[in-house]
C-alpha cells in the first residue's frame, strides 16, 4: 500500500501542472487539458482519502467528477471549433474582445 | 323637516281647526323664501317678470298665517318646534319656532301688507328696469322678517334681522342711479347698523347669562327668572337689546336714517319703513318682554323717555315738513315710539303697544300706498304740486281720509281703540308725563294729518302732470288696507270683549277697561288738531301759515332739530375726511407693508431654498453619480479580456484566502 503523504504530494504535483497550463498556455486545447489534469489531481485525493479513511464517499465523488468532466469537455471543445471557425485561431490571447 | 314630529310641545286647552298651522308655521317663512330664489332664477323668463310667484307665495302665507290666528281665536295654546341646527360644545342651537299669539299677530301683520305691497306694485313698479330684481328683495324681506317672528331663538333672530337690514338697504338703494338714493340707503344701512352693535352684544350677554347653553329665548328667559344672575347683568343685557330697537325702529336718536330712507319707492317705504321692519324693533322687545321687566327700573324708564322723546319731536318735525312721504316717515317715526313707550309701561302696555302695531301697520301702510299712488300721479313727492286730486283720484282719496283719520284717532277706526287703550294704561300705571305725551301727540298728529291731507287733495292743483286715478293693482289694495283700517281696531274694542287681548298678553290676560273720559279727552284732542288744522289750512297759501308766527322755531324744524347736521359735523365728516385718510394711511404704509414684507421674506427665502437644493442637494446627487461614474472608469482597466488574467486573480485569491484562513482562523 502507498502511503497517502505521497499520493498527496503526487496530487499537488499534478494540479500545480494543471494551474500552469491554465494560466501560461496559448492554445485553448491544451487550457481545457490542464483543467483535466487539475479535475484528475483532485479526483486522485478523493480516492486517496477514500481509501485511507475507509470511506466510500470520495471514491462515488470521483466518478462524479469523472462524469462532469467529460461533459465540461465536451462543451469546451464544442466552443474551442466554435471558436476556430470565426476566429480562424485557438489562441486565447487574442480573444479578448469582452473587455471595458 | 316635521318639526311636530321631532320635538314639538304645545299646551293645548283645547284641540282647534288652526292647529295643524300653527305645528307648521314654518311653512309661512319658506313660502317667500321659495318664491324669492323662483324669481330671481326664473323671475325673468315668466311672463309677467316673476311677479306672480312672489304674490302667490306671500298669498299663500297670508291665507296660511289668518289658519294660525284662527287657532288663537279658538282659544289655542302656545306652541314650540326645533330642529337641531349645530352644536359647538356646550351650545346647542336650534332651528325652530315659537307660534304664539304675538306671533300669530305679527304673521298676519307681515303676510298681509306684504300682499297689499306686493300687488300694489304690480301698478306702481310697472316699466320699471329691474322690476323683477324689486320682486326678489321683496320676497326676501318678507321671509327674513317671518324668520324674525316665528324664530325661538336668538340667533335664528339675529340672522332674520340681518337679513330685513339688508333687503332694506338694497330697497331703499333701487333706484340707487341717483346718488341721493344710495346715499340714503347707505345712511339707513349704517345708523341701523350702529344700533344692531349693541344688540348682538346684548344676545352675547343673554347666551353668557345662560353659561353659553342655550340660545331659546324661552329658557333664556327662564334661567335670567331664576335669579342667579345679577340685575345690573340683566340690566345691561335688556339696554344693549334696546339698541337694537332704537336702530331698528328709528328712536331718538338714531332716528335721522328714516326720513331720508323714503328715497326708496314707495311700496317698499309702505312695507318696510312703515308697517313691518321698523314694527321689529317693537315686536323684539315683546319678544324679550321678561328681559326688559326683570332688568332694574331705569332701564324701562330709559324706554319710556327714549320713546316720549321720538314721540313728541318727531310728531313737531311732520308739521313742517313739505315732501308727502316725509310727513308719513315722521308720522311712523312718533307712532313707532308710541309703541316703545307703551310697552315701557309694563304688561298691560304690551297688549296696548302691540295692538298699536297692528292698527298702525295697516293704516300707515294705507296712507303709504295712497300717498305713491299720488306720487305716481303727479310725478313728483311735493305737496306744494299737488292740491285739488279728491276729483280725479277719488278712490285713493276716500281710502286714504279713512287711513289719515284713523291715524289721527278718531272713531271708530284702528288708531282710535288703540291709542286709546295705550292712554288708558298710561293712566292706570300712574305715568302722567307719558300720559300728556301720548295725548299733545295726539293733537298734533292730529293736526299734520289734516294739513296733509288738505294739501294733497284740496285747494287748486299745482303740479304740471295730468293727474288719473292709478290702476286697479294700485287702487285694490288701498280698498283692502282701507276695509282692514276699519275692522281691525274693533279687534281691541273693549265694548266688543276686546279680543286681542286675549291673543297677545304677558303672563295673564287683563280685562280691557273702557275709561269714557279718557276716550273723551283723545276725541277731543283729535278734533282740536284737526280743527286748528283745518283753519290754517283751508285756503291754500304760498307760504305756510306756520312760518312767521313760529320764528326761529320754524328754522329748528325746518333742519330737523339739526340733529343731522350734528351728525354729518361731528361724526360723519370727522371720519370721511379724518379717520378715513388715517385708516388709508395706516393700511397703505402699515398693513401693505406688512404684506410686502411677507412677500419680500417669503420671495427671499425662496431663493435661499433654491440655492441650498441647486448646490447642496443637487450636488450631492451628482456627486454619488460622477464618483461612481470615475471609480468605474479607473477600474474598468482591470477587466482586460484575458480570460487567463482573470484566473490568476481566482488562483491568487484562493491562496491568500486559503492562507488566511489556515494561518489566521
Amino acid at each position: 500500500m502507498i502511503r497517502l503523504p505521497l499520493v498527496l504530494m503526487f496530487s499537488s504535483l499534478l494540479f500545480s501542472a494543471g494551474v500552469y497550463g491554465v494560466l501560461a498556455r496559448r492554445n485553448a486545447v491544451m487550457v481545457l487539458m490542464a483543467i483535466e489534469l487539475m479535475l484528475n489531481a483532485v479526483n486522485v485525493n478523493l480516492v486517496a482519502f477514500a481509501s485511507s479513511l475507509q470511506q466510500m464517499t470520495g471514491q462515488v465523488f470521483a466518478l462524479f467528477v469523472i462524469a462532469v468532466a467529460a461533459a465540461e469537455v465536451g462543451i469546451g471543445l464544442a466552443l474551442v471549433i466554435l471558436l476556430f471557425r470565426t476566429r480562424e485561431s485557438i489562441n486565447v490571447d487574442e480573444v479578448n474582445l469582452l473587455k471595458w | 323637516m316635521n318639526l311636530a314630529a321631532s320635538g314639538g310641545e304645545a299646551v293645548y286647552e283645547t284641540t282647534t281647526g288652526g292647529l295643524w298651522f300653527v305645528e307648521h308655521a314654518w311653512i309661512v317663512v319658506l313660502l317667500p323664501l321659495v318664491s324669492a330664489a323662483l324669481i330671481l332664477f326664473f323671475g325673468s323668463r315668466t311672463p309677467g317678470k316673476g311677479a306672480v310667484y312672489g304674490i302667490a307665495a306671500v298669498g299663500a302665507s297670508f291665507v296660511f298665517s289668518l289658519g294660525v290666528l284662527l287657532h288663537f281665536a279658538q282659544g289655542g295654546g302656545p306652541f314650540e318646534g326645533h330642529v337641531e341646527w349645530f352644536t359647538i360644545g356646550p351650545l346647542h342651537l336650534e332651528l325652530g319656532i315659537l307660534v304664539d299669539g304675538l306671533t300669530g299677530i305679527m304673521l298676519v301683520v307681515v303676510t298681509a301688507v306684504s300682499l297689499c305691497v306686493h300687488v300694489y306694485s304690480l301698478g306702481y313698479m310697472h316699466g320699471d328696469e329691474r322690476f323683477t330684481w324689486f320682486y326678489v328683495v321683496l320676497s326676501l324681506f318678507t321671509a327674513a322678517m317671518l324668520t324674525v317672528v316665528v324664530s325661538n331663538n336668538l340667533i335664528q333672530l339675529l340672522v332674520g334681522w340681518e337679513v330685513m337690514g339688508i333687503c332694506s338697504y338694497l330697497l331703499v338703494g333701487h333706484w340707487w342711479e341717483v346718488k341721493e338714493n344710495s346715499n340714503a340707503a347707505i345712511k339707513a344701512f349704517i345708523t341701523t347698523r350702529i344700533g344692531d352693535i349693541p344688540f348682538t352684544f346684548g344676545i352675547f350677554a343673554l347666551i353668557a347669562a345662560t353659561g353659553f347653553t342655550t340660545t331659546n329665548i324661552g329658557e333664556v328667559s327662564h334661567e335670567l327668572g331664576l335669579g342667579e344672575v345679577s340685575p345690573l347683568f340683566v340690566s345691561m343685557a335688556a339696554i344693549l337689546l334696546f339698541g337694537g330697537t332704537v336702530g331698528k325702529s328709528a328712536q331718538f336718536p338714531l332716528h335721522v336714517w328714516l326720513p331720508d330712507a323714503m328715497a326708496g319707492p314707495t311700496p317698499v317705504s309702505a312695507l318696510i319703513h312703515a308697517a313691518t321692519m321698523v314694527a321689529a324693533g317693537v315686536y323684539l322687545i315683546a319678544r324679550l318682554f321678561e328681559v326688559f321687566l326683570l332688568a332694574d327700573e331705569w332701564v324701562l324708564t330709559t324706554v319710556s323717555i327714549i320713546g316720549g322723546i321720538t314721540a313728541v319731536g318727531a310728531a313737531l318735525l311732520a308739521i313742517v315738513q313739505n315732501d308727502i312721504k316725509r310727513v308719513l316717515a315722521y308720522s311712523t317715526l312718533s307712532q313707532l315710539a308710541y309703541m316703545v313707550a307703551g310697552l315701557s309701561l309694563g304688561e298691560l302696555g304690551l297688549t296696548a303697544g302691540i295692538f298699536h302695531l297692528f292698527t298702525h301697520a295697516f293704516f300707515k301702510a294705507l296712507l303709504f300706498l295712497g300717498a305713491g299712488s299720488v306720487i305716481h300721479a303727479v310725478h313728483s313727492n311735493n305737496m306744494s304740486d299737488m292740491g285739488g286730486l279728491r276729483k280725479s283720484m277719488p278712490i285713493t282719496f276716500w281710502t286714504m281720509l279713512l287711513g289719515s283719520l284713523a291715524l289721527a284717532g278718531i272713531f271708530p277706526l284702528a288708531g282710535f281703540w288703540s291709542k286709546d287703550e295705550l292712554l288708558v294704561v298710561a293712566q292706570e300705571e300712574h305715568v302722567t308725563w307719558l300720559f300728556v305725551v301720548f295725548l299733545g301727540t295726539a293733537v298734533i298728529t292730529a293736526f299734520y294729518t289734516i294739513r296733509m291731507l288738505l294739501l294733497t287733495f284740496f285747494g287748486e292743483y299745482k303740479g304740471h302732470a295730468h293727474p288719473h286715478e292709478s290702476p286697479a293693482t294700485m287702487t285694490g289694495p288701498l280698498i283692502a288696507l282701507a276695509a282692514a283700517t276699519v275692522g281691525v281696531g274693533l279687534l281691541g274694542a273693549p265694548q266688543l270683549g276686546a279680543v286681542f287681548g286675549q291673543w297677545v298678553f304677558f303672563e295673564a290676560v287683563h280685562e280691557a277697561v273702557f275709561v269714557p273720559w279718557i276716550a273723551l279727552l283723545s276725541t277731543a284732542g283729535a278734533l282740536l288738531g284737526l280743527a286748528a288744522g283745518y283753519t290754517l289750512y283751508k285756503d291754500r297759501k304760498e307760504r305756510d301759515p306756520l312760518q312767521s308766527p313760529m320764528g326761529p322755531l320754524w328754522n329748528v324744524l325746518e333742519h330737523r332739530y339739526y340733529i343731522d347736521a350734528f351728525y354729518m359735523r361731528a361724526i360723519v365728516y370727522p371720519v370721511r375726511d379724518g379717520l378715513s385718510g388715517a385708516v388709508n394711511w395706516f393700511n397703505q404704509h402699515v398693513i401693505d407693508a406688512v404684506v410686502n414684507g411677507t412677500a419680500v421674506l417669503a420671495k427671499g427665502s425662496g431663493q435661499a431654498v433654491a440655492w441650498f437644493d441647486r448646490t447642496v442637494i443637487d450636488g450631492a446627487v451628482n456627486g454619488a453619480g460622477e464618483t461612481a461614474g470615475r471609480t468605474g472608469n479607473a477600474l474598468k482597466y482591470l477587466q482586460t479580456g484575458n480570460v487567463q488574467w482573470y484566473a490568476v486573480g481566482l488562483f491568487v485569491g484562493v491562496i491568500a484566502l486559503s492562507i488566511v484562513f489556515v494561518k489566521l482562523v
